[in-house]
């Protein structure tokens, strides 16, 4: 009866850890994750950085046209060389300068949509949530009609209508001009059709949240309703909204390359959706200037694809999918 | 039962005609630009443009546009004094000026076509997969597997379709078997469209499968901890028996709700990535042309024709659902 005895020793001890602590072990268990994390990283500072890093590999600017480097007989492009480590496309553009500075759309348009899109769903969670009634009712329902609506081609159908306006030398944008085409419309339109996801999150979790003890207790001491949503509830939500948005973002590239490859995505700067859609007439015999971009796309996503999943079971330990 | 499903009938009709609303607003509301000058073209005047705002009844007021919209769409016969031919009546193309719903019907087929096939192999694949995945649970098979699934779900599937034509081919392909671009339009006979559609079918029903095997794997994981997974194993029933029959059964439900959703969300032309690649003229293809010509009717008619879908198919699943789990409670 060894084993009973060591239970009721005093001397023992476990470290005291908190839910982060404990997250975070957990997470750094998973190796492809950390990896991954690593990757996104390194993405990051080349995105930032791009101009220089194209400049140590010695490529030209993304948009230059070097016309030398397409075929002399029929201007067709030209495939991997010392010059143009990837080719170059139609145009006699270097493609690696291109998929690099093509990371700076992809990853701008993902951090921003996911954090609007997160930003806003829950806010309308917290509100459906927490006051429940008619506010609950305007919002659950908001979120059935958008459901309703094939979001790709409601993306679609606005970023166009959006961008049209610049293009017929009228007004410029949408809702007067506050949405600017380009990346502002972009970023728009996929936070405008992402968002339903997160407020249903957030609100089953304060639905549930709000009938447990501490709130009562908060209340019963007389705290306002500001106060408990900021400082009781949502401190507790912090996990789930992290391991959800960090869920969106994967989704949300391949969202911006879609719109991109659609033509109504970013236009005026090189995107990896728009290098692939640019590609397409001739894939067959320029597979250079298909084939690079979508690595570089799939990597990208396939990296945050990896550390959403981790982070999930890291959140939920008993759910573990691996 | 009839009143769970006369109620989610009255349900779903509301939501149609709050989607409808939604849909008018949202492309009456976001463009900056004159709808009249877009259906004029670039070298009318300006009398011709106002000829067009008062035959469109762009000078009317929102209200009365709206409601000439909803009657278009709704009412089952042609209106008196307008272009109308109700119900369905979504408004003429600036471009061709066909009326958007007779173009929809024409490209449903070939969407119906790609999209049904896609379903079979993308079933097909998923619950072997997910099945095997979920009994072969860390073993590397499993672990290969759940990689191999990742990376179908990275990849845009439109970069897929280029990739698998580039592959396949019968035209450019390095291994020149299946046919390729724009196949299916020059295709006389259904055998011939039915071989057009095998690489579009493979690019999204495997690009699909891959999320369906992961999610059907996890659901089995989840039920095969429950007690009466225990209690089968425990009372000597075969393995077999326990996998197909109690675990697969519960676990497959939620994915019947997947099922259905993307079915419609995918007849209702979000399989415009695929078709765009494959040059098959279904409704998607039908929508990426319109967005190059910016002709808002038909971008917006789709987008409420595929909202009917989506909403049908949920009324469908809901009910199915019903059906299938005795759980879900009528009220």
């Amino acid at each position: 009866m060894g084993a009973s005895a060591e239970l009721v020793d005093s001397d023992f001890e476990l470290p005291p850890r908190s839910p982060g602590q404990l997250f975070r072990a957990r997470f750094r268990e998973d190796k492809i994750a950390m990896a991954s994390l690593v990757f996104i990283g390194l993405l990051v500072l080349m995105a930032i950085f791009a101009p220089l890093v194209v400049s140590i590999v010695g490529g030209p600017d993304p948009d230059a046209r070097d016309t030398g480097a397409l075929d002399p007989l029929f201007a067709t492009p030209t495939g991997p060389s010392a010059d143009h480590l990837f080719g170059v496309d139609q145009l006699g553009r270097d493609v690696f300068s291109r998929v690099v500075y093509g990371a700076r759309v992809s990853l701008t348009v993902a951090f921003a949509a996911t954090f609007f899109a997160t930003v806003f769903g829950v806010i309308a969670g917290l509100l459906a949530g927490y006051f429940r009634g008619w506010v609950d009712s305007l919002i659950s329902r908001s979120v059935d009609v958008l459901l309703a609506i094939p979001y790709l081609l409601l993306a679609t159908g606005l970023a166009s209508a959006c961008t049209l306006a610049q293009t017929k030398g009228g007004g410029s944008g949408c809702l007067g001009g506050l949405v600017k085409p380009g990346l502002g419309v972009v970023i728009f339109v996929i936070s405008f059709t992402s968002w339903t996801y997160m407020a249903r999150i957030v609100r089953g979790q304060i639905l549930s949240m709000r009938e447990k003890e501490f709130i009562e207790a908060s209340r019963s001491m007389g705290s306002t309703d500001a106060r408990i949503v900021f400082s009781e509830l949502l401190p507790n939500l912090t996990a789930p909204i992290i391991v959800y948005s960090s869920i969106l973002i994967p989704q949300v590239i391949l969202y911006e390359a879609a719109l991109s490859f659609l033509g109504v995505g970013v236009t005026d700067k090189p995107s990896w959706g728009q290098m692939i859609s640019d590609a397409t007439p001739n894939f067959s015999t320029a597979w250079w200037y298909m084939l690079f971009p979508g690595i570089a796309l799939v990597l990208t996503v396939l990296a945050f694809n990896f550390v959403g999943d981790a982070m999930q079971d890291a959140l939920n330990p008993r759910k573990r999918r691996s | 039962m009839a009143r769970f499903i006369v109620r989610r009938l009255i349900a779903s009709i509301f939501l149609l005609i709050v989607v409808s609303a939604v849909v008018f607003l949202l492309f009456y509301v976001f463009p900056s630009a004159d709808p009249a000058q877009l259906r004029a073209g670039r070298q009318a005047n300006a009398d011709q443009i106002q000829a067009i705002r008062e035959s469109l009844g762009l000078d009317k007021s929102v209200i009365a546009q709206f409601w000439i919209y909803i009657k278009g769409v709704f009412t089952p016969l042609d209106l008196p004094g307008t272009d109308s031919h109700g119900p369905l009546y979504f408004g003429h193309s600036y471009q061709s000026n066909a009326d958007v719903k007779d173009v929809i019907f024409s490209d449903l087929p070939a969407t119906v076509m790609l999209v049904v096939g896609a379903v079979i192999v993308w079933m097909g694949v998923a619950i072997p997969t997910g099945i095997i995945s979920a009994v072969r649970r860390r073993s590397f098979l499993d672990r290969a597997t759940m990689i191999t699934t990742l990376i179908f779900i990275s990849a845009p599937v439109f970069w897929l379709g280029l990739v698998f034509l580039y592959l396949f081919a019968d035209d450019v392909g390095l291994i020149p078997i299946f046919p390729g671009i724009g196949s299916y339009g020059a295709a006389d006979t259904f055998a011939g469209k039915v071989g057009a559609m095998i690489l579009p079918w493979l690019v999204l029903g495997l690009a699909t499968a891959a999320i369906y095997a992961r999610y059907l794997r996890s659901q089995m994981l989840d039920v095969m901890e429950e007690d009466y997974i225990r209690t089968a194993y425990a009372k000597g029933l075969p393995d077999k028996r326990v996998i197909m029959k109690h675990t697969l059964r519960s676990a497959i439900t939620p994915i019947v709700t997947l099922l259905g959703l993307d079915v419609a969300v995918l007849l209702a032309g979000n399989a415009i990535l695929t078709e765009t690649v494959f040059n098959i003229p279904g409704v998607g293809a039908e929508t990426f042309n319109a967005i190059k010509r910016s002709d808002l009717p038909m971008i917006q008619g789709i987008t409420l024709f595929g909202a009917f879908f989506i909403v049908t198919l949920n009324l469908v699943v809901d009910i199915a659902y019903a059906y299938l789990d005795p759980r879900v409670r009528y009220d």
